[in-house]
């Protein structure tokens, strides 16, 4: 009686399984790896910062996390500031991206928190050719997105795949328009796992750090609370 | 030493009744023995207050209460205030915790039927903890100043606007502004800082000291009155055992458990899929741009559920106020002979088993869009919830009932 009543309890989870929208593509991005944020820094630094800033965080703090000197810091990724302790901003005004790109240009410190890495790398592997937007292509994710593919030339062109569904055409996906793309899939798809990477680390710096204390810290409470058990039997056993 | 310290207690003891207290509250205070592990609740809810009101001093020193800078700060608390991250997320983590805690702490009064006569009070203060707590998670929600925190205190204030003629005024009095914005920021953070913890505060210390009363005490699974039965000489409950060790103890043990599964979700799912903390909360509030989806956080959403069941405005209102009000009505509404569900009778537990799955799928509601057949199982479980409540008096009558033990089983 008891298991049929949990099974009834457990009825309302699975009854409403939701979905829609277009299936994103997985990023395997991994904050443990120094060598793509450090790479998925230099990305951003070279393709992202002249229009999005990171506002929330500092270049000293990214030097540090990701394991890149001062020197390099200072020659390499700090395009924007003079001092390593400065906030990572855009030198690009909001007034200017609301003319030029229709819509303030977003901060990027916390993307990968509100849209998810799923969603970025989609976003990033989407973009495709379409002569009816402003900047001649649009993003399978992100419908008219006002952002140009920046990183065109990294992937080269895209041409949507559309399916027949009742009688409409229906959008589905994307696939590169020539060889030339195609040769290049393989090394972009690495140069966006490492961007989401950076976004991700960004997100949330002391990511990795909660990830390294929180099972010591875990281990810590299984031991208290095994003494706490031989204290707690410790007094009940008298008393039975 | 050990006169000095007993000199000390005696010194102390002749200004102040600490010893009293002590013996109150905890080393004379006699708990029934048959506790099983729903009791944690209680002494959990309360470790969480003290994490919540610890880590908010901490949080309170970094964050900034204007619409300007509370988005940043809050990010500038998570990355460059030395273990700000730990102290903001044990705060998140911990408000949801809170709820929980008080779920289950509540349905532990529901299944042995701890509201009933002699503990009317110490349901109905536990009521006001329950609204108080309400009050401080949703201002609370409004700090970070993200999408989320913004829409969401403008779909609640903005309920204020369904009640006839005064409506917009006091809509217009909670914001201090004809939107939500800087004096709405600005006072909610005065409530949920000082007002609102004093007041919990408050209402737990009497929260307890009506369990503690002498005519009162503490109930049990099995729904009886552990004073019934006392030791003649002493005047102790037989089946009673001195809160001190053996609860404290026990309640030690309790909160090693609790804080490893806190642990687990504040380390490693801190966001818990977007229902601890929201997605749309790490975009700044912008007021010109309305999210497509409004959701509350988990805790909120059955009653938000019902609130979008009801095609009127006033009337949802008012049905999730009523959900919510409905439950201190309980110690009057159910009429059973036995308190504990361990003698209760089958319509009882086949009432409860539907209300759980109403309320667990009106959670589940609450989160999802307002539209087809949601809104129409929206209504089905509605009517089962408030159902629960008003044929109570009907069904507990005529429930068949088994004989409660004389002394309790462990």
């Amino acid at each position: 009686m008891k298991r049929i009543l949990f099974c009834l309890l457990l009825l309302p989870m699975f009854a409403f399984a939701s979905g829609g929208g277009p299936e994103l593509q997985k990023s395997l991005n991994d904050v443990r790896n120094q060598a793509s944020l450090q790479n998925g820094a230099k990305i951003f630094v070279n393709y992202c910062i002249g229009c999005h800033s990171m506002k929330y965080s500092r270049f000293e703090r990214v030097g540090v996390d990701l394991g890149i000197p001062e020197d390099l810091l200072k020659r390499d990724i700090m395009f924007t500031a003079e001092k390593p302790g400065e906030l990572m901003h855009t030198p690009m005004t909001a007034d200017s991206g609301q003319k030029w790109f229709g819509k303030a240009v977003p901060d990027l410190s916390v993307i990968a928190r509100s849209r998810g890495t799923d969603w970025l790398y989609t976003y990033f592997m989407t973009f495709y050719t379409d002569p009816a937007r402003p900047w001649g292509v649009n993003n399978l994710v992100f419908r008219d997105v006002g952002m140009p593919h920046v990183l065109w030339e990294l992937q080269g062109a895209q041409k949507p795949v559309y399916h027949e569904e009742n009688g409409h055409k229906v959008l589905v996906g994307v696939e590169p328009a020539d060889e030339a793309a195609k040769a290049k899939t393989e090394g972009y798809r690495r140069t966006v796992t490492d961007l989401v990477n950076f976004l991700d680390y960004v997100g949330e710096p002391a990511k990795v750090v909660r990830w390294d204390l929180g099972w010591k810290v875990i281990l810590y409470l299984f031991i208290f609370t095994f003494f706490a058990y031989l204290m707690k039997r410790a007094f009940w056993d008298e008393l039975h | 030493m050990k006169k000095l310290l007993n000199s000390s207690l005696e010194w102390v003891d002749n200004r102040f009744p600490l010893v009293k207290m002590w013996d109150d509250h905890l080393g004379k205070y006699y708990a029934p023995k048959n506790f099983n592990w729903w009791y944690y609740f209680g002494s959990i809810a309360l470790l969480v207050l003290v994490i919540q009101i610890l880590t908010g001093i901490f949080l309170t020193m970094n964050y900034k209460p204007s619409s300007q800078e509370a988005f940043a700060s809050v990010e500038y608390i998570m990355r460059d205030v030395e273990w700000g991250w730990l102290m903001r997320y044990m705060h998140s983590t911990g408000a949801s915790f809170f709820f929980i805690a008080v779920y289950l702490h509540m349905f532990r009064g529901l299944i042995y039927g701890s509201y009933r006569k002699p503990r009317e009070l110490v349901w109905l203060i536990g009521m006001a903890i329950y609204f108080a707590l309400m009050a401080e998670a949703f201002m609370g929600y409004l700090l970070p100043w993200g999408q989320m925190s913004y829409w969401g205190a403008q779909v609640i204030i903005s309920l204020f606007g369904a009640i006839p003629y005064i409506g917009d005024a006091i809509t217009l009095w909670i914001r201090g502004d004809y939107v939500i914005g800087d004096a709405t920021l600005n006072r909610f953070f005065a409530l949920h800082v000082i007002a609102l913890p004093m007041v919990l505060l408050g209402l737990v210390v009497m929260h307890v000291l009506a369990l503690h009363d002498k005519h009162v005490g503490s109930c049990n699974p099995d729904g009886i009155e552990i004073k019934k039965h006392k030791d003649p000489k002493t005047g102790i409950p037989l089946d009673g055992i001195p809160f001190h060790p053996y609860y404290t103890v026990k309640d030690i043990m309790g909160y090693g458990w609790f804080l490893i599964i806190f642990c687990l979700v504040m380390f490693y799912f801190p966001d818990m899929f977007g229902y601890f903390l929201e997605a749309n909360n790490f975009i700044p509030a912008d007021p010109m741009t309305t999210p497509a989806h409004i959701a509350p956080v988990w805790y909120f959403t059955p009653f938000y559920a019902i609130l979008r069941a009801i095609p009127d405005k006033l009337m949802g209102v008012i049905a999730m106020g009523a959900s919510v009000g409905i439950f201190a009505l309980l110690p009057w509404l159910d009429r059973s002979p036995v308190k504990s569900i361990r003698y209760k009778g089958p319509m009882f537990k086949i009432a409860l088993t539907l209300f759980i799955i109403s309320f667990i799928s009106l959670g589940v509601l609450g989160v999802l869009p307002a539209e087809g057949l949601y809104v129409t199982l929206a209504r089905i479980f509605t009517v089962i919830y408030f159902g629960f409540f008003i044929l109570m008096p009907i069904y507990s009558t005529l429930d068949k009932t088994k004989p409660e033990p004389e002394r309790v089983t462990m």
